[in-house]
């Protein structure tokens, strides 16, 4: 028998005893290197494991993010921890299950098949036999390497893995300490930092004198060539001085921005690197060609939370909590960055608020830490100011998509070629393009890397999701890799595929209307995936498309499609709107094919997520530049969607079909965005290529009609 | 100085200075981590608190300006074991993601419900309109208000 094919978690961390532990009091620890970033992951992981291991699901304690105990599966990105960690986690707990048989039979003196698992007890042809995982947890030998030979459960066998099980952590949420920010040690101290304006910016002079008047309370100034931090027992006062340090500030070699970079237009001019990819180029003329471009402008994560890490050095060992997206990702970066031994740092995720992608969160371990080893013994709790975090935070890139798409005599493509300008969407610390963020501002600061963009086999970047659905003979990407934005740039939820679906599909909407066809029917006639056909037909139905009215009332319904990455969940979504002088959104109707839910409920809430996420970038959401950067550091001048805003929503998931679990929390993003898009389209008589869809713009859009 | 002030029912004396903000009051020296820091400038909503009932910007609030009132937080409600009919309804609906929003959000929803026990979609989204959700559990949280009060109406 070929040994089967195991996830890259498993390759990466084979021994069992990294993924599952019986601990005394009677439960069984599974470990995750994935982490809740509010999306229930941790929830999820719990249910497969307490199916594949006949245990009621209190009697499973989910590890997550800890460098320590569990395994590193390096990011929590790109709606993969069902399909990687969650298919980890089952083969382990299968493996596991098949050992603890194996050894109960041994005791038993009996046939492993005669006996089964109920609620962790060990029963031989139905009756007790007194055994259980607990009792025969001594003779599994945890330190052998994971095969993945033992049989995983039949989907029809699943008892917990499919039911919307309330999320574990939702009851201390909402009554009590909960985050990284609520844990106090004692004799902690508060830490703020003072930010290095740009990279390459040097501290010319700091008024310390002043800082302290304006701090009012004990007060420790750390400084390391650029990097600056006040620290207090007293957190106003850490916070006071921060405050006041940027009046007391005189920075050199501030590297100037031109406003005029803050609008996606910009990047056409911009060196990049030119990245052919797909189809080879065409070597006859278009005979019928449309085009179409649209863009989207920096957006930010904007997470309800500060940043924020605590970090105490103590005989040579760095203990950090952090509410990164990876904890051995995070141990590696740190090591680095303070030149110490990668066994002397350990990393515990604890949770923060929802980050979307790469936010400050591993940035401000980077500052917590820096302190911790200046001022050792004592843990140090960083946090980012507000308007650092707005600030300083890496942002989505500005996109621009242009696509050239030849037809034939019935209006069908034939060759497409989408160009797309975007600067990276990863600046993720030890991924070869980026650092953490107070290495710049140390002495030998880290070389300014060329920017890559996440590979084609993870999904790309700038080119995720600009493949499109249907069926189009030729297809080919000219990605212009900006190589210097204007601020830095990251991952952030659904990265390029909110504005190359816009693109896609909004030039599916124009094209139907060139064809004199219906836009569904019209996508229906070039699309030949099932999956993606069986959720198109169900969303027009749920919106009552066939009703849908001529348009250019001010009402308008429109409709979009992508598989997110063009290999997790399919997602299709149908949006109402009213266009006065602005968009009010006014009914969301989404259907998704995740493959095999863990957690009904938890899916769809990433899917509601994820459309009024998208909503708010679509309508509503852009960066600020002024000469010193991001200018938009607080609420007011970085407005999100509101409830007065939020429209109804139904959102719904097809029934799996048998089909492997794919990742659902950014399928949604696409579609919503160009749902909306071809909605205002189909309310006005006009398109507006340009996100956000302001005030401005409708105004502009409808002085053409 | 000393600062005489009521929280969730018990009479407290705080030494702080009264422009201290009633947040670093009720996080750094009485240890109630419910109450959360999103913004400082009462445009989020993470740090609502109820001031006799009335539903408060801790972030911004001096502590000097709630002496001898009583305040109210997440923790005055009810815990993650017996959690409060509010708090139940947002679990029942499972009315977040991050949660980091959520406490402030409870909090206005109590002040609500104890003004107005049965109020119309409308009235719940005015009242929630100055708090930011960032993960778009919106429509949940709009449910589970509902949820709620429809408890509360029960029980009464």
């Amino acid at each position: 028998m070929n040994a089967p094919v195991l996830p890259g978690s498993l390759v990466e961390n084979p021994r069992l005893d990294r993924w599952i532990a019986f601990l005394p009091d009677r439960t069984v620890r599974v470990a995750t290197g994935k982490v809740e970033i509010g999306q229930g992951v941790v929830t999820a992981i719990g249910q497969i494991a307490a199916d594949e291991l006949d245990l009621p699901l209190d009697r499973v304690v989910v590890l997550s993010g800890n460098t320590d105990a569990g395994p590193d599966e390096m990011y929590t990105t790109s709606s993969l921890s069902i399909e990687m960690s969650g298919g980890s986690v089952r083969l382990v707990c299968a493996e596991v299950r098949a050992k603890a048989l194996e050894r109960a039979a041994l005791r038993l003196n009996c046939s492993p098949d005669d006996l089964t698992i109920e609620a962790g007890q060990f029963l031989q042809n139905g009756a007790a036999t007194g055994q259980d995982y607990w009792s025969v947890a001594g003779e599994i030998d945890l330190s052998q390497n994971v095969t993945g030979t033992a049989p995983v459960k039949p989907a029809s066998a699943y008892k917990i893995v499919g039911q919307s099980v309330p999320r574990f952590d939702l009851p201390a949420k909402v009554s009590g300490a909960a985050y990284v920010h609520d844990v106090l040690p004692e004799n902690v101290l508060h830490a703020r930092t003072l930010r290095q304006p740009s990279r390459g910016a040097t501290l010319a002079a700091l008024d310390e004198a002043a800082i302290r008047r304006a701090a009012k309370g004990e007060l420790q100034i750390v400084r390391e060539t650029n990097f600056v931090a006040f620290v207090s027992p007293v957190e106003s006062v850490a916070q006071a001085a921060a405050v006041a340090a940027e009046q007391h500030a005189t920075w050199n070699d501030v590297r100037p921005i031109a406003p005029a970079a803050q609008e996606a237009a910009w990047l056409k001019d911009q060196p990049a690197e030119d990245r052919p990819i797909g189809a080879p180029p065409s070597t006859t003329a278009p005979k019928n060609l449309a085009q179409i471009t649209v863009s989207r402008p920096y957006v930010a994560h904007a997470s309800m939370a500060p940043s924020c890490a605590l970090a105490r050095y103590h005989d040579g060992q760095l203990a950090v909590r952090s509410h990164g997206q990876g904890m051995h990702p995070l141990r590696k970066n740190l090591a680095a960055a303070l030149g110490l031994p990668i066994e002397a740092i350990t990393a515990q995720h604890l949770h923060g608020a929802g980050c979307y992608g790469h936010n400050g969160a591993d940035d401000a371990a980077l500052d917590a830490s820096l302190i911790a080893v200046r001022i050792p013994d004592r843990w140090i709790r960083l946090q980012w100011r507000r308007e650092e975090e707005f600030a300083f935070e890496p942002v989505g890139p500005a996109m621009l998509v242009t696509l050239h798409v030849d037809l034939d005599g019935k209006g069908r493509p034939v060759d497409w070629t989408t160009e797309i300008w975007s600067a990276t969407h990863t600046q993720r610390p030890g991924s070869g393009s980026g650092y953490l963020l107070a290495t710049e501002a140390l002495a030998n600061p880290p070389p300014e890397v060329k920017p890559a963009d996440p590979t084609e086999a993870r999904g790309g970047g700038g080119t995720r999701n600009a493949v499109p659905i249907y069926d189009v003979p030729a297809h080919r990407i000219l990605h212009h890799l900006v190589q210097r934005g204007p601020v830095r740039t990251s991952a952030l939820r659904g990265l390029g595929a909110l504005p190359n679906v816009y693109a896609i599909e909004m030039l599916m909407d124009e094209l139907a209307a060139k064809a004199g066809e219906d836009p569904l029917a019209y996508r229906l006639s070039i699309l030949s995936e099932k999956r993606a056909r069986r959720i198109l037909e169900l969303v027009a139905e749920r919106a009552n498309w066939k009703a849908r009215s001529t348009g250019g009332s001010g009402q308008g319904l429109g409709l979009a499609l992508a598989r997110y990455k063009n290999r997790a969940a399919y997602a299709a979504v149908a949006a109402a709107v009213t266009v006065q002088e602005t968009v009010k959104v006014d009914r969301v109707w989404a259907v998704a094919d995740a493959g095999l839910v863990i957690n009904p409920d938890g899916a769809r809430n990433q899917l509601e997520g994820g459309i009024i996420q998208a909503l708010s970038w679509t309508l509503k959401e852009q960066v600020k530049l002024d000469a010193q950067g991001i200018a938009s550091r607080d609420w007011d001048s970085y407005p999100i969607l509101r409830f007065t805003e939020v429209p109804e929503i139904e959102a719904e998931l097809v029934d799996g079909a048998g089909n492997p679990s794919l990742g659902v929390g950014e399928c949604t993003v696409g579609p919503t965005a160009a749902a909306v898009g071809n909605a205002v389209a189909h309310a006005l008589g006009v398109r507006i290529h340009d996100m956000p869809l302001t005030r401005e713009r409708i105004m502009a859009a409808l002085l053409k009609t | 100085m000393s600062i005489a002030l009521t929280v969730n029912g018990v009479a407290r004396s705080v030494e702080a200075p009264e422009t201290a903000t009633l947040l670093d009051v009720l996080r750094n020296r009485l240890g109630l981590m419910g109450t959360r820091y999103g913004c400082g400038l009462e445009q989020c909503g993470s740090c609502m608190v109820l001031v006799d009932g009335q539903p408060v910007h801790s972030c911004t609030r001096e502590v000097g300006t709630v002496a001898r009132r009583a305040v109210t937080t997440v923790e005055g409600l009810g815990s993650a074991d017996k959690p409060h009919p509010v708090q139940q309804a947002f679990l029942d609906e499972q009315a977040g993601q991050c949660g980091y929003c959520l406490s402030g959000i409870v909090m206005s929803t109590k002040a609500l419900l104890d003004r107005n026990p049965n109020p119309s979609r409308a009235d719940i989204v005015a009242a929630l309109d100055r708090h930011l959700c960032r993960c778009g559990a919106h429509q949940r949280i709009l449910r589970a208000v509902e949820r709620a009060a429809a408890t509360l109406r029960g029980a009464a």
